[in-house]
């Protein structure tokens, strides 16, 4: 019994994998085919002649570097800037004691059912008002901070014992420094796991830069592959190569970091 | 230590201000203009000039209401939560069943197989999907004709195009929500088991008498933020079928992007992000009240 069992599990995890995986190895497999080998009949899996063409075309004509740089430079800007504000006011929520602490840090767990896109109506007459829209600032403004990633630090700096701060304060250490040098090496896996989720988060990111940004040489990978696809929609392989190349930093990253970021998720899930 | 002005209550609201004045300014007070906004003619020469501005009630609202497009964006957005999220939280509670069998090895390598989808960048694999559903040579009539099966023209029949997206969003999110379901299933402890084992019980009745019910809350909250997370259709449809065949995949929040960026009916499109919201917290305090009933 616990045999057939068994054989039924891995066969539906082998199905699984092999649904899971085909159109991602078919994407990187086709990025390689020459111009129209992917749209034979029947489907090729694998390139008779692979060819690097793609891949250059996409540097040379198409200004991907361009884009890729904006996408690093953008994700890494809002990943650095809201690590050190999320993680202050995470510490402060969990740890420190200031008037109204409780009911704000509830209203602010609240206003994480209200969707994003009320916003952006808004924000963009904002930024417009400010001067910010179609720059890197009106892209980074509003990622700074983020509800879940105070509610993520403060999970974690709750455990933080109490007399280690105090300690701290009775030999003399001032607020900010016990902050920056006790507490942010405490909690550092969760440092490492915030930073992760952001830095994704923004990589992947469409909607915005797609509204904030509307020069094209401003826009990030996703903004101008979904624009690419307009001019090359018959170029699958072209397509696929840009796609492959959207997709490689994060799928790299989060292989390298993934016990951080699978234990991010369990934490986000658990409440307190 | 409670009493007196320790200097930490002071660092306290020193440390919270830079993040609570950011989401203050560019999160909660965006969305009272945006109520503002939605009673408001707020359109392309408004924009231009402030002086054209005009506060027009609840407009906005009615016109929506009457517009055929809102309800056929409204229906397809309540066809893709209605049919996508269940699917995509079944299939992922499936792989986290299998996965935490104690029969299973190389569990790491199906859970990462699995989650790979998540990281990858929504726009790319949208791009990707697209080819795959090619009506002539794309991979998946392909294999649907390997058992027998007439091709389908997916992103182009209007019938299709919806659960052709429905099928995307469920491989691409399926994982994220297979690991909240782990780190439930992790948390039931195993004497639970046990006791239901020397009671006669057998797998079956393991599953449906310890597993499912130690595992409603973590059902509860993956339902809401599926729910929500789907409630926001926006990429997929404006990647593969730009809302299309004939509006048979325009979601709310695409109509809202055209409304706003495309048209510059700002205040009508704040109009239909505010009932967006409505919709998504009505369904929220429904799903959280079914859950406190039992």
């Amino acid at each position: 019994m616990d045999r057939f069992a068994r054989l039924a599990m891995y066969a539906a995890l082998l199905l699984g994998l092999v649904l899971t995986a085909t159109p991602l190895l078919w994407m990187v497999s086709a990025s390689f085919m020459a111009s129209g080998e992917a749209s034979a009949y029947p489907p090729r899996l694998l390139p008779a002649d692979p060819t690097l063409e793609h891949y250059t075309a996409l540097f040379s004509r198409m200004n991907l570097a361009r884009y890729a740089l904006n996408s690093a430079l953008l994700a890494t800007a809002i990943t650095v800037t809201s690590l050190f504000i999320n993680s202050m006011a995470g510490y402060a929520f969990a740890k420190l004691r200031f008037f109204g602490r409780d009911r704000i840090f509830k209203a602010l767990l609240a206003a994480l059912v209200i969707p994003v896109q009320v916003t952006m109506l808004p924000l963009f007459l904002m930024l417009k008002e400010m001067g910010l829209v179609n720059t890197y600032w009106g892209v980074l403004i509003p990622g700074m901070a983020s509800i879940f990633g105070v509610f993520l630090i403060r999970q974690y700096a709750l455990s933080i014992p109490d007399s280690l701060l105090d300690a701290a304060r009775i030999d003399g250490a001032g607020e900010f420094r016990i902050y920056w040098s006790l507490v942010l090496p405490l909690i550092k896996p969760i440092l490492v796991t915030l930073a992760l989720f952001t830095f994704m988060g923004a990589w992947n990111d469409f909607m915005w830069p797609l509204i904030v940004l509307t020069d094209d040489s401003m826009y990030t990978l996703p903004v101008a592959l979904a624009n690419l696809l307009g001019e090359h929609v018959q170029d699958t392989e072209l397509m696929m190569a840009g796609s492959v190349l959207t997709i490689l930093p994060v799928t790299l990253l989060f292989i390298v970091l993934q016990r951080a970021y699978v234990e991010g998720i369990m934490m986000g899930s658990l409440k307190d | 230590m409670t009493g007196g002005a320790a200097p930490w209550r002071q660092a306290g609201a020193l440390f919270v201000s830079p993040a609570l004045l950011l989401i203050l300014v560019f999160f909660i007070v965006p969305v009272f203009i945006a109520l503002l906004l939605s009673f408001s003619d707020f359109d392309i020469y408004a924009l231009g000039n402030l002086e054209h501005l005009r506060f027009i009630g609840l407009r906005n609202y009615t016109d929506l209401f009457g517009n055929p497009l809102f309800w056929t964006a409204l229906w397809n957005t309540v066809y893709f939560v209605v049919i996508g999220g269940p699917l995509s939280m079944f299939v992922s509670l499936g792989a986290a069943l299998l996965i935490s069998s104690k029969l299973v090895r190389f569990k790491t390598l199906f859970r990462t197989v699995f989650f790979l989808p998540v990281v990858t960048t929504l726009v790319a694999v949208a791009v990707m999907w697209r080819y795959l559903y090619h009506p002539r040579y794309g991979l998946l009539n392909y294999a649907l004709d390997g058992l027998g099966i007439e091709p389908i023209d997916w992103l182009g029949d209007p019938f299709w195009a919806m659960p052709a997206i429905i099928l995307m969003a469920a491989w691409k999110n399926f994982g994220y929500n297979m690991i909240i379901f782990l780190a439930g299933l992790q948390s039931i402890p195993d004497s639970l088991y046990e006791a239901a084992r020397i009671d006669g019980a057998n797998r079956w009745q393991q599953f449906w008498h310890v597993t499912l019910p130690m595992l409603a809350p973590t059902f509860l909250f993956v339902a809401i933020i599926t729910m929500i997370g789907y409630f926001q259709l926006f990429a997929e449809p404006y990647v593969m079928t730009q809302g299309g065949p004939s509006n048979a995949t325009l979601s709310v929040v695409l109509f809202m992007y055209e409304q706003g960026f495309r048209w510059w009916n700002l205040g009508s499109a704040a109009a239909i992000a505010f009932v967006l919201f409505a919709i998504i917290l009505a369904v929220t305090l429904i799903q959280l009240r079914l859950q406190g009933a039992r």
